[in-house]
């Protein structure tokens, strides 16, 4: 795991986490590794993956069982829920920067309609000048 | 709960230099700190007194509630930034002495750190490169069940891999309910995510101290980027 380390860390922990909920790496009832096996992988602070864990709990889609660690909270409505959340997320933030590019939302959208029309390659504007044709 | 650490009025003079002014501050227990700086700000001073070793000018360093001295050495593993060990002892031999005064000091704990290390128990002292001493001295510091590790410069003057490798140990080894470390570090941008609290130390006063997520979060930048902003 890379961190950023201008955002907290603890918030990239829970966005890991949350992420592989959504992906089904994590599925609903699955424990968590334990605080101390984390945070020997990705070499950060103990402290803060279990504030990132309690932070999950407090957020309701961790509990934890004393004595035996960490859980995703049994319900299936929980990945759900987590992938329309990055969806508002990426979505509000590709809004965010296309007008700070002076493009309009309705543009945006419709330039973001031939991007997947074309398969998901650039059309109009190049703007990779390092590939070679 | 006790503090790991108390700052009461600390305050230590060298003759003119005023080396710690005033200082007042609290480190909970559990916790592991950066302690912040230049060269010269005081962070050398600052553990050596919370380690017993130096006496304040006035005011007071308590460690878990007790004035620093005789009484708290058995409750303080300092590793000073010189290298104090014996060219001619190997690595073993090391573990072993210092053992030997420390009754704390786990033996099992201390051979699985060796290999964590990479350091081998024949290997002569003399023989080590810098990197691999500064490994070793944090081995004898971290195989001793002490409640407070005073680590100063842990990272300064050796090599990137050294440094990932004593990060990775303390992050490993540190025990969250019962230990605390304060090291001292100008080296802030590999070792950010290793502590959760620092103390920026200017001039022997506390520039800033807090939380580093919270600090992050309200100065919207990296510990690292902080230290540039302080010290610019």
């Amino acid at each position: 795991m890379r961190f950023e380390p201008t955002i907290p860390i603890y918030l990239q922990v829970m966005d890991e986490i949350k992420a592989q909920i959504v992906s089904g790496k994590l599925k609903p009832g699955q424990q968590l590794p334990s605080v101390r096996e984390l945070a020997q992988n990705i070499q950060v602070n103990p402290n803060t993956i279990a504030r990132a864990y309690q932070e999950l709990e407090r957020a309701g889609i961790v509990f934890t069982r004393r004595g035996q660690g960490t859980f995703v909270r049994e319900e299936e409505k929980i990945p759900v829920i987590l992938k329309q959340e990055k969806v508002q997320a990426v979505l509000s933030s590709f809004f965010k920067e296309m007008a700070s590019l002076g493009v309009s939302p309705k543009e945006a959208l419709s330039l973001a309609r031939n991007f997947s029309a074309e398969g998901g390659k650039s059309s109009g504007v190049r703007t990779d000048s390092r590939k070679p044709k | 709960m006790e503090y790991a650490l108390t700052a009461v009025n600390l305050s230590k003079r060298y003759g003119k230099k005023q080396a710690l002014e005033n200082l007042n501050l609290q480190i909970p227990q559990g916790k592991i700190v950066a302690l912040l700086g230049p060269n010269g700000s005081g962070k050398s001073t600052f553990l050596k007194l919370f380690a017993g070793l130096i006496h304040p000018s006035s005011g007071k360093a308590l460690v878990l509630g007790e004035e620093a001295g005789t009484a708290t050495k058995s409750k303080v593993a300092y590793v000073p930034e010189f290298n104090h060990l014996y060219r001619w002892q190997t690595a073993g031999e090391a573990v072993e002495f210092a053992s030997s005064f420390f009754p704390d000091l786990d033996l099992e704990i201390a051979g699985k750190l060796l290999e964590q290390m990479q350091l081998e128990r024949e290997q002569k002292i003399a023989s080590l490169s810098k990197g691999m001493q500064a490994r070793l001295k944090l081995v004898l510091a971290l195989a001793r069940n002490a409640p407070v590790l005073l680590l100063d410069e842990p990272l300064s003057g050796i090599d990137p891999q050294s440094r990932r490798k004593i990060l990775g140990a303390i992050v490993e080894s540190y025990k969250p309910d019962e230990q605390t470390i304060v090291l001292s570090t100008h080296q802030v941008l590999e070792s950010e995510f290793a502590f959760d609290q620092v103390i920026f130390l200017q001039e022997g006063k506390v520039a800033l101290k807090g939380d580093a997520d919270e600090l992050r979060k309200e100065h919207n930048c990296s510990i690292e980027d902080l230290f540039a902003k302080i010290y610019q």
